[in-house]
């Protein structure tokens, strides 16, 4: 006989109940996994991408400390310069940007003009500093692919993320023409003849090694190829001012859509915001960006909360499948539990055996969460990356990464209480029939 | 050896072995829909001696199995004790009860009871777990001496009614009883399966030491049984057309 003790021969004893009642019922308890793990990924995943997203939007990788643009939302300008989302709000001088860029108290300004596309990817008019003095996510300077190199100022060149290349298939030393407006007319469909393109042809100098951040997907060329491109004008002093061929364009008659601002010191934005945005009319400083955007995340505050809710709803639900889906098979079990107590096994024995049952489904479908976890965390970073160039750590941990598990299997246990209870008060004798 | 004074009525009947059951004035009543009561069992004294063999010859109805299941524990008398192995189960707990049948007592059912979707070794291994704890080797020897070692891995759906037999026999010998309780063993055999059976289990009890307490109304099976008695000897209510089971 075995000399070990009693207590791993009851749980083993159990272990083998579970094992042999979810083999019996393999097809409920495939699907009540498979409900339980679509629960268990979804929570956790409502919960990561949520706070993936927040970490992304608002964290410090976008390398600015304010954007300067035309009176109006702070909002507005930090999706449309950092995100490159959204409409412009309008334009400013360009003579403020020079203002700025030559005060000692911003340590970098570059300047922006929107209003064009190449098919549907934003082409911002900028000044070559972006590629050498820009820094984002801390330290890290733009590379480029290959031996790409920042355009031009005064050629039709023009430097593409790495979202775009990915995208469009832009190569260096392609040309393209770029298109009128902000977005993609989707009803011109065909490539070569854009009823919307500009006469211009550019040409691709540099393709940017993928940032992870909004740069990606951005085409940028020469803040003067913007001023001069057909059908722009400026009204840099109110005036429309048409840019001529040969002529070089008085700065007064420039304007750009947005500043992007690094300041040399932490103060510095509070004495542009008392400046700019409380005494003054004409201009907006959204800063400090990370702030803007968490207010947009709060605002739409609820929106988290009832996805929650409705993660939460989804467990309760899955718990409730894994009730049913236990209790169901009671009744047609009754014979083997009394079988079970006649042999020697202890009400506890037969209780245990129907919580571990629920809880191993759980737990099976916590495991199996992961899996859906990983799929919808993919998909929702693909998502959020093609519409804005920000990419989400799918893999980063979360805290409910931790705990949905062991909170699933707790649910799943306390899911199997009631028909453990009715398990457990089979009448012994009488479903031991027939009697003599 | 002389049972103490506690139980009177016993010690002129065993006087030189030790005795692993003994019953005294034991009594159960069923409430009939009627809202009368009925006495299945009344019981005033009974005793198996340690590997004693006994079968207890009754009708059907005459509350044999009752008897069978107020011995192992399962039902709780209305009144009266029963000791195993000195430990009168009347006075303990539920939880105490199933300690005791799960380590003392093997029960071969009339219907086997196998559990259906449990392999022939996982039912004979379950019993062990419950009960001394499992000993592979021992489950599997036992498998093997009622002929079930090419059958190991069969559910009972995948067994002949003989087959499921030997299986329960082998699970009612796994944590090896004191006390084998046997509920018409071969009720749902052939002639020559119920002969074979028998004989297994007989040489099994007596190999492991463990007596056996057999109910049956087949009078073939009573024939090779050196003390076979009318159960209504034993029980009064069987005399009685109010009893049943």
């Amino acid at each position: 006989m075995t000399s070990g003790d009693a207590h791993p021969s009851r749980l083993r004893a159990v272990a083998l109940i579970v094992r042999r009642s979810l083999g019996r019922h393999a097809f409920a308890s495939a699907v009540t996994i498979l409900a339980s793990a679509m629960a268990s990924g979804l929570v956790m995943a409502v919960f990561a991408i949520q706070h993936q997203s927040e970490q992304a939007f608002t964290g410090g990788n976008v390398g600015f400390d304010a954007v300067l643009g035309a009176r109006g939302s702070k909002l507005q300008l930090v999706l449309n310069c950092v995100f490159h989302l959204d409409e412009s709000p309008g334009n400013i001088p360009w003579s403020v940007y020079a203002r700025l860029k030559a005060d000692p108290r911003v340590r970098l300004a570059i300047p922006y003009a929107v209003g064009d596309n190449y098919r549907g990817f934003r082409i911002v008019g900028t000044t070559p500093e972006l590629f050498r003095d820009y820094r984002y996510s801390g330290d890290r300077e733009l590379k480029f692919a290959g031996k790409g190199r920042p355009f031009e100022p005064t050629l039709r060149e023009a430097v593409i993320g790495g979202f775009v290349a990915a995208r469009t298939g832009l190569r260096y030393g392609d040309h393209f023409h770029p298109s009128h407006g902000i977005s993609l007319d989707e009803t011109d469909d065909d490539d070569d003849h854009d009823h919307h393109a500009h006469d211009e042809e550019y040409v691709v100098v540099g393709v940017l090694e993928t940032t992870n951040t909004p740069i990606d997907r951005v085409v940028w060329i020469p803040i003067e190829g913007v001023f001069r491109m057909g059908g722009h004008v400026l009204r840099g002093d109110g005036d429309v001012y048409v840019a001529r061929p040969g002529e070089s364009i008085p700065d007064e008659r420039k304007e750009i859509s947005a500043m992007m601002l690094k300041f040399a010191a932490p103060t510095v934005g509070a004495e542009l915001d008392n400046v700019i945005n409380r005494n003054g009319k004409e201009m907006t400083l959204a800063w400090p960006i990370a702030n803007v955007m968490l207010g947009l995340f709060e605002k739409f505050g609820w929106i988290t909360r009832v996805l929650r809710l409705v993660a939460y709803l989804v467990v309760a639900v899955s718990a409730c499948a894994i009730l049913a889906a236990v209790y169901n098979t009671i009744n047609e079990r009754r014979r083997e539990f009394a079988i079970l107590r006649a042999i020697g096994a202890r009400k506890s024995i037969v209780f245990s055996a129907i919580v571990a049952e629920s809880a191993t489904i759980a737990a099976l479908g916590a495991m199996l969460g992961f899996v859906f976890y990983g799929v919808i965390v993919l998909v929702a970073a693909s998502i959020i990356r093609s519409q804005t160039g920000v990419v989400i750590d799918a893999w980063s941990f979360h805290p409910a990464l931790a705990l949905t598990p062991p909170v699933m299997i707790a649910l799943g246990a306390l899911a199997g209480v009631v028909p453990a209870i009715k398990a457990y008060s089979t009448d012994v004798s009488a479903n031991l029939n027939p009697h003599s | 050896m002389t049972i103490t004074t506690r139980w009177p009525r016993l010690s002129t009947k065993i006087t030189s072995v030790t005795a692993i059951l003994e019953i005294h004035e034991l009594v159960k009543r069923y409430r009939a829909p009627g809202g009368a009561t009925n006495v299945v069992v009344d019981a005033p004294s009974f005793s198996l001696a340690s590997a004693q063999q006994v079968a207890l010859r009754g009708e059907s109805g005459s509350g044999k199995t009752t008897f069978l299941n107020l011995i192992a524990g399962i039902l709780a008398p209305d009144g009266g004790a029963i000791r195993i192995d000195d430990a009168d189960i009347t006075r303990l707990g539920e939880s105490a009860r199933d300690r005791l049948r799960a380590k003392q007592v093997g029960y071969v059912f009339q219907t086997f009871n196998l559990l259906q979707g449990y392999t022939a070794l996982q039912n004979v291994e379950l019993a062990m777990m419950l009960g001394r704890g499992v000993d592979h080797a021992f489950a599997r020897s036992l498998l093997e001496k009622v002929g079930m070692s090419d059958r190991l891995h069969y559910r009972p759906s995948q067994l002949s009614v003989g087959q499921q037999q030997r299986v329960a026999v082998a699970r009612a010998l796994a944590n090896h009883p004191k006390l084998v309780l046997a509920d018409e063993p071969t009720g749902n055999l052939d002639a020559a399966n119920a002969r074979t059976s028998l004989s297994l289990l007989r040489e099994l009890c007596e190999t492991n030491g463990a007596a056996l307490l057999l109910v049956s109304h087949d009078r073939h099976v009573l024939e090779q049984f050196d003390d076979a008695r009318d159960f209504s000897e034993i029980n009064r209510a069987a005399t009685s057309t109010e009893a049943a089971a």
